[in-house]
């Protein structure tokens, strides 16, 4: 099934996608710039047809690796298809095209990422934070983070 | 600690700081105003905002404001060993969380390769657990519901036979709402002996009751009133926006990750999937989703039933049987990354992990939560809504804000 997938997504790809075999469901590796048509077409081709974005996952691989991730869990309701796709980001630069015109649910997902690991989503509709307050500092799911001391007057470490 | 002190300097200002209207109001028009409910509203079943832009008493936009309740769930599961994230993952959806620990404990066991191995007399006492807890969860929702729209007594009715049911897993686990009873490659405990004739008269007890539910509420006319016609959610939009569980079947989708993906023993169970067929106004409304909640809880006791009858029969208690045989007493899975999804009375529960083979800690743990993507449905469908109705709609979509927030 997943070369059925690599098939289409292939020729969309200004760089070589690769296929993670470990990931459960499979997954399908892609360079950021080619993310937005990948996905799209992932939606509107007749034999994908990925209906549903089940999940959008920020991951931060720490400084050392000096990478971000985001894995988007994809389903189609008619085919009963799972795919992932993961997309590699600088960690010095995380910026990332958004999918929320594909499907609407990635809207709050994408925010979360945002909030989270502050990975910036071009193109959002309303980027803003989605948990934590507004004028929160800094990250909270980064490897390297570590929390403000006091947070308007209040201590932060309990 | 001195704790006569105050021990924050109160700026009126901050609460705007920390929290902005997304809203603003030099941008409204003539006739329009901002309205905010929440986060303290009773009809806002937890700690919600919602800021709405109101031309007399139409809402023309709904912002909400969530993020109340974070209690760090992802930073928790990837501080700890998995299996000391299962007491957090009961804290999501604090009314079901037999069910959310069958999902986590699932998802672990699947990396670990032991899935097949579990034995079925776990399996159907998971399934017994998870589908009892799935009761009590519709009952709040349809309770809760029932009150938002003005129907008082149901509510009580419903939360008397929740206690039933409470009281059934506090026997099994020890513990009322947060049960720690599933555990990865296994149960805490057996079920106690006698369960099975308890859980039988409870279930024989149960389904007049529900009955008497349909009469006084679901086909009531003033609920009828309020409900049909109400927060139509085409199925298109519901698929688009994620939406999952008793929300998009009343929208008409025979879409049930327990058929779909048949995990665990549902496979070997006999259970329909209801869904909404716009018998009192559209497919979609909040009626149908309400309808869809209550023909899930006869399925959830014919599952009931069925397990029931398994484990006094087939896979009976015996002297020698050991729940916690399989616990693994070092949990390692190697390398990689999985996405696990089950079906929470909410819709579908994900997870997703990241094991680095190296450690006994996800390096990555997220939760896809279920209340948090139906929630984000509210702004499409509360638009050109009476608040009144707004009100209905948020009941409709059963949010449990500790699971939305995590």
């Amino acid at each position: 099934m997943l070369d059925s997938f690599l098939s289409v997504v292939k020729p969309l790809c200004l760089t070589e996608p690769v296929i993670d075999d470990t990931a459960s469901p499979k997954a399908i590796k892609i360079a950021a710039v080619d993310l937005v048509l990948v996905m799209d077409t992932l939606y509107r081709n007749p034999t994908t047809y990925f209906d549903m974005l089940s999940c959008i996952t920020g991951i931060d691989n720490g400084v050392q690796v000096a990478t971000m991730e985001v894995v988007y869990n994809l389903y189609s309701i008619p085919f009963h298809h799972h795919l992932m796709i993961k997309v590699m980001l600088p960690r010095d630069r995380p910026e990332i095209d958004s999918v929320s015109h594909i499907w609407k649910t990635a809207n709050w997902h994408e925010r979360e990422v945002f909030d989270m690991y502050g990975i910036n989503f071009k193109n959002h509709p309303d980027l803003r934070r989605i948990l934590m307050p507004a004028d929160w500092e800094g990250y909270p799911l980064r490897k390297d983070y570590t929390h403000q001391e006091y947070y308007r007057d209040i201590k932060v470490a309990y | 600690m001195p704790t006569d002190q105050i021990q924050y300097k109160s700026h009126p200002g901050n609460l705007i700081l920390s929290e902005p209207n997304k809203l603003k109001v030099e941008n409204l028009r003539s006739e329009e105003m901002i309205i905010n409910l929440g986060p303290q509203h009773p009809s806002t079943h937890g700690v919600l905002r919602l800021e709405v832009l109101m031309d007399g008493e139409i809402v023309k936009e709904v912002v909400p404001h969530i993020g109340y309740l974070h209690r760090c769930f992802e930073k928790h599961g990837e501080n700890l060993p998995y299996n000391q994230v299962i007491p957090f993952v009961d804290r999501l959806d604090y009314v079901a969380s037999m069910n959310s620990e069958h999902a986590y404990a699932m998802g672990v066991e699947r990396m670990l390769g032991i899935e097949q191995q579990i034995p079925k007399r776990v399996e159907y006492i998971r399934v017994l657990v998870a589908e009892l807890n799935r009761i009590a969860s519709h009952f709040i929702a349809i309770g809760t519901y029932g009150m938002d729209i003005g129907a008082f007594s149901p509510f009580f009715w419903l939360m008397r036979d929740r206690e039933h049911i409470l009281r059934l897993l506090e026997w099994a686990s020890g513990a009322r709402l947060l049960y720690n009873y599933i555990w990865i490659g296994g149960l805490f405990y057996d079920l106690p002996v006698g369960f099975e004739e308890r859980c039988r008269e409870f279930v024989s007890y149960i389904k007049p009751k529900i009955q008497e539910l349909n009469t006084v509420l679901i086909e009531n006319r003033i609920f009828v009133e309020r409900t049909a016609n109400v927060g139509v959610l085409p199925l298109d939009l519901a698929i688009n926006c994620g939406v999952t569980g008793p929300m998009l079947r009343g929208s008409g989708l025979r879409f049930d990750l327990r058929k779909v993906d048949g995990y665990s023993v549902y496979p070997e169970l006999d259970f329909d999937v209801p869904i909404g067929e716009g018998k009192m106004g559209k497919t979609g409304d909040c009626w149908d989703r309400t309808y869809v909640r209550v023909e899930e809880i006869y399925e959830s006791l014919k599952i009931i039933e069925q397990c029931l009858d398994k484990l006094s029969s087939e896979h009976k208690r015996t002297r020698d049987f050991d729940p916690q045989a399989l616990v693994p007493k070092k949990i390692r899975p190697k390398a990689q990354d999985l996405y696990v999804r089950a079906e929470i009375p909410k819709g579908e529960l994900g997870f997703f992990f990241r094991a680095d083979g190296k450690s006994d800690i996800p390096f990555r743990c997220k939760c896809r939560s279920c209340s948090f993507v139906n929630l984000s449905v509210l702004q499409e469908i509360a638009k050109g809504v009476l608040i009144a109705d707004l009100i209905a709609i948020i009941g409709s979509i059963d949010v449990v804000m500790g699971e939305v927030d995590r």
